[in-house]
């Protein structure tokens, strides 16, 4: 039996995140991660000889600037923001640059002047909701100081843009993106896009009431102090994973690949222990979990040692994920009519409209997946050409809606699925299918499976307004410490959310932290 | 052809009996005097059956017949069922040898009592669980995790309680042979017709007595078995008014009566952990985790209990049922449940749920405020009441083994 200070169950950035911070502090701390990498959904692998996904997630837009300097990471700042370029069949794309369309390409003035108006406005709002991501959520009932200041700062600010900005804020805050797309704008690529931005990872449609909160969310990201930036994901160069890894090394944590966690020992409310896959068990007077909150207390914890109430709260968050992830190999460059070479390095939409986007969502309230499905495409390496061999190229693509309890199953959908996909693709770059040297097509339940990630949900558990703030992942777990004393929370299923951010990781470890030691 | 209106009323034939009958509803309704009943959970049960005093009496100079079969009943079986219950009531369940019952509690996430009610265990990894309310959903949702099987055996198990100093000698001349073997708390299982009975020597009168478990089927020749032997015995079938009085002699109290269950309160100040009820003996803290045990713990510690379960004597012989408590005569301080002028104490007793400290330090200048009706005129009585601890009685023959025959 070997002790700790702390133990983190999970590698991927947030776990990092947090052992950092806590070994950093003068803790002991070791990290289990499952599979023989760091970095979770954010790690790469190879998955043809001489090709390399960059993971799971291929975007980066919201890595906190406070996660990386807490971490003393340096990020590559320099290079200006990716282009995304939404693709139209027509082969006439617009192009949104700088962060979330400073400028727009290829749509009139008056379009680009209504979208300025739409973007101003949501990155205002947006503004609002970003005091309360950085922060743990307020207790209900024991409402803080720090809480009650952190709102009347939220309130001050609304009114010093005067009683019209509040009010507009309390219309749109819970409306549909739809309504509000089609408010401000006209051109059907643009409200495709943000449309596509707001229900990506989550189980709504833009139709769907309170889809907007999807979007806001987009847009309390930032890269480089750029609101609604975003870069893409590098590979292994300098990948988010090689990061974070490098900084909990540096931090002095004990790192153990290649190790699952099965069961945490738990007795009479406190959690004390954890028992590996190898048989071993190790101790530590505190334990963060960053795996699914469901992963944690349905699978590691005897049900015997929690209470009825929430494990059923547990048993019950909405998380079945709707995004597949396809990573190809492709022998040259692709072609896309239209697209400039130099965007090519930036982030493709296929959703032609709202319509578009609602039609592919509709098949998955009934568990189908779409037959005109919606999506974002990246070519990572020609970010990092160090991902496919000289020449060659790869090619990411999330893919929505491909519901996780697909009926039927995904053994039959799967095939039937990435054909339509691919012939998708062939529409906006004819002849990508004869250039494919390798298909690596995950569906959410396959992502499930690899990263032991329930539902395969993007946001370990879905980000809706039921979901957020004091209620993420359930109310009794939601300031990161759980009814299991020395059992805290830390992956993208609490507060804030999904992403890669590493600000549940941080928030975690500085809760921990501002607790006396037992 | 049937007319229509003939035809519609034959449709509607159900709601002649909106109650549903237990399987012991022949005998008495046969035996009804005064046709008295209310719904138990859903079953006609009698408030009385020919005279509460008398059916009093019978509980504690014979013998009474109680029909409990609304009492709701589960069964929990399966390879981790002591587990299972260990987690979701207050009380040690490892500590319950086979064969043997405990009275246990059971408590939300919060701390508040869902219910009270019996345990029996009836094998290894077989359990009845009787209580007042019904739970399966609890239930049900609290085996997620566990491998066990629950279903409501409410209807299926007949089930009569046999309460008083001739409870035994009943028994043994209905021909139970070993009964006499039975300590308090213990089960056992005898033959009848053929099948078989479950024999525990419980109840809720603070008595000598038994509660006789039997599938419905079996019922009235059961019935009829002990209604035969009790001839000799002053056996009386008996009504919940008679039993109410010996159950408050007793000092037992009575979910969703003396305290509100936690489903069934509508205000958030009126759930109540088990320590407010008077439950704190059965919550046992070096067991393994139970559901509430956190709550409960941290109310213990940082001393947030609000309220306080407490017996009363009171002055003079009228029955405080409902009244308000007071402190000084002045300050509202609580209100009783349940009070009765007991016959066998001699002493005019009550339950009352106080607002801590008062029943629990303070326990001087308490007072209860009776209005007493008087000829079409209340007259209100402010009577001194002190706390005295519960059982109001107390009984040798509840537990002498063997037991005595009269
Ligand atoms: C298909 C998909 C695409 C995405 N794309 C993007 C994107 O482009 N941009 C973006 O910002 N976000 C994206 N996300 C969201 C983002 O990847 C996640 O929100 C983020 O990875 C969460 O990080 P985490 O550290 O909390 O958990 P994870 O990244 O899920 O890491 C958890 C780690 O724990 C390990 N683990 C699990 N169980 C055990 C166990 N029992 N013992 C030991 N180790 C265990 C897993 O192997 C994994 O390494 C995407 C998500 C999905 C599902």
């Amino acid at each position: 039996m070997t002790s700790f200070d702390a133990i983190v169950i999970g590698g991927g950035h947030n776990g990092l995140t947090a052992a950092t911070l806590l070994a950093r502090s003068g803790r002991k701390v070791v990290v289990i991660e499952a599979d023989d990498a760091l970095g979770g959904a954010a790690r790469s692998f190879e998955f043809h000889p001489g090709f390399v996904s960059p993971g799971l997630a291929h975007v980066i837009n919201r890595l906190d600037s406070e996660v990386l300097s807490a971490l003393e990471i340096e990020y590559a700042t320099a290079r200006a923001a990716a282009p995304t370029v939404a693709l139209s069949p027509s082969g006439v794309h617009a192009v949104m640059r700088g962060a979330y369309g400073e400028t727009i390409d290829g749509v009139s003035r008056d379009e680009a002047a209504r979208f300025a108006d739409f973007r101003a406005k949501l990155l205002f709002q947006a503004g609002i909701f970003k005091r309360f991501l950085k922060r743990r959520p307020p207790e209900v009932g024991e409402i803080a100081f720090d809480d009650l200041k952190s709102f009347a700062t939220a309130g001050l600010h609304l009114l010093s843009k005067g009683r019209e900005e509040g009010r507009d804020f309390l219309r749109m805050l819970l409306m549909n993106v739809a309504d509000v797309a089609d408010e401000y704008l006209t051109d059907d690529r643009l409200k495709g896009v943000a449309a596509f931005d707001a229900t990506l990872g989550i189980h709504l449609g833009p139709r769907s009431p309170t889809s907007l909160l999807g979007l806001y969310y987009r847009l309390t990201g930032e890269v480089a102090g750029a609101t609604g930036a975003q870069v893409v994901a590098k590979g292994n160069g300098q990948s988010i994973a090689t990061l974070f890894d490098a900084a909990a090394t540096k931090a002095g944590v004990a790192i153990r690949i290649g190790t699952r966690v099965e069961k945490i020992v738990a007795d009479r409310g406190r959690a004390t222990g954890i028992v590996l896959s190898t048989g071993e068990t190790l101790t530590a007077p505190a334990i963060i979990s960053a795996i699914h909150p469901q992963a944690t207390f349905m699978a590691l914890t005897d049900a015997a040692e929690i209470g009825t109430g929430f494990r059923r709260a547990i048993g019950n968050i909405r998380t079945r994920g709707n995004v597949a992830k396809l990573d190809l190999a492709l022998d040259r460059v692709p072609d896309f009519p239209g697209v400039a070479r130099a965007d090519l390095a930036g982030r493709l939409v296929i959703a032609r409209s709202i319509d578009h986007v609602e039609q592919a969502f509709n098949p998955a309230k009934y568990g189908q997946f779409s037959t005109d499905p919606v999506m974002e495409l990246t070519l990572p390496s020609l970010t990092d050409p160090t991902l496919a061999p000289n020449g060659a190229c790869t090619l990411s693509a999330l893919v929505e809606f491909a519901p996780y309890a697909l009926a039927g199953g995904w053994e039959k959908g799967k095939p039937a699925f990435l054909k339509i996909v691919i012939e998708t693709l062939e529409r906006y770059c004819p002849g990508i299918g004869a250039s494919i040297v390798a298909t690596h097509f995950l569906t959410p339940a396959d992502i499930e499976e690899r990263y032991n990630l329930p539902g395969g949900h993007w946001h370990h558990g879905e980000l809706q307004a039921d979901q957020l703030l004091v209620n993420r992942p359930i109310n009794a777990a939601a300031g990161y410490a759980t009814p299991l004393e020395g059992l805290y929370l830390a992956s993208a299923g609490s507060h804030p959310g999904g992403g890669i951010s590493g600000l549940p990781g941080l928030l975690a470890a500085r809760q921990i932290l501002s607790e006396k030691r037992a | 052809m049937m007319h229509l209106t003939a035809f519609n009323r034959a449709e509607q034939g159900h709601i002649l009996t909106p109650r549903l009958e237990t399987p012991f509803h022949e005998r008495l309704a046969a035996l009804s005097e005064t046709n008295e009943w209310y719904s138990w959970a859903g079953y006609k049960a009698p408030h009385s059956i020919f005279d509460t005093e008398l059916e009093y009496f019978a509980i504690r100079s014979t013998s009474a017949l109680f029909d409990i079969s609304p009492m709701v009943k589960y069964r929990i079986r399966g390879a981790d069922a002591a587990r299972y219950l260990n987690r979701l009531t207050v009380r040690d369940v490892a500590k319950l040898g086979i064969g043997r019952v405990h009275y246990t509690a059971w408590c939300d996430d919060h701390g508040h009592v869902l219910d009270d009610g019996t345990l029996f265990r009836l094998a290894e990894d077989d359990f009845r669980l009787c209580c007042q309310e019904r739970h399966l959903p609890w239930l049900l949702d609290s085996a997620d995790g566990f491998s066990v099987e629950i279903s409501e055996e409410t209807a299926e198990i007949a089930a009569v309680a046999l309460q008083g100093p001739t409870a035994f000698a009943v028994l043994e001349g209905a021909g139970f042979a070993g009964v006499e073997t039975l300590k308090p708390f213990q089960l056992a299982e005898f033959p009848h017709a053929d099948g078989s009975v479950t024999i525990s020597r419980t109840g809720f009168t603070g008595d000598l007595g038994y509660e006789l478990f039997a599938p419905a089927k079996a019922a009235l020749s059961l019935w009829d078995r002990l209604w035969a032997a009790g001839g000799g015995f002053g056996l009386k079938a008996i009504g919940y008014d008679a039993l109410n009085r010996a159950r408050i002699e007793a000092g037992f109290i009575v979910a969703n009566a003396d305290f509100i269950t936690a489903e069934a309160a509508l205000h958030a100040d009126r759930e109540r952990l088990p320590d407010e009820i008077g439950l704190d003996w059965l919550v046992d803290p070096q067991k393994p985790y139970f559901n509430g045990r956190d709550a409960i713990l941290k109310a213990r510690t940082k001393r947030t209990l609000k309220h306080v379960l407490v017996g009363l004597e009171i002055e003079g012989n009228i029955p405080a049922e409902g009244a308000i408590v007071y402190h000084r005569g002045k300050k509202e301080v609580g209100l009783v449940t349940a009070a009765i002028w007991s016959p066998l104490a001699k002493r005019n007793i009550a339950i009352a749920s106080l607002s801590r400290p008062f029943g629990a330090s303070v326990t001087d200048n308490l007072w209860v405020e009776i209005y007493a009706m008087r000829e079409l005129q209340y007259q209100k009585l402010m009577k001194r009441a002190r706390v005295v601890p519960r059982p109001f009685v107390k009984l040798e023959r509840r537990s002498a083994t063997p037991p005595g025959r009269f």
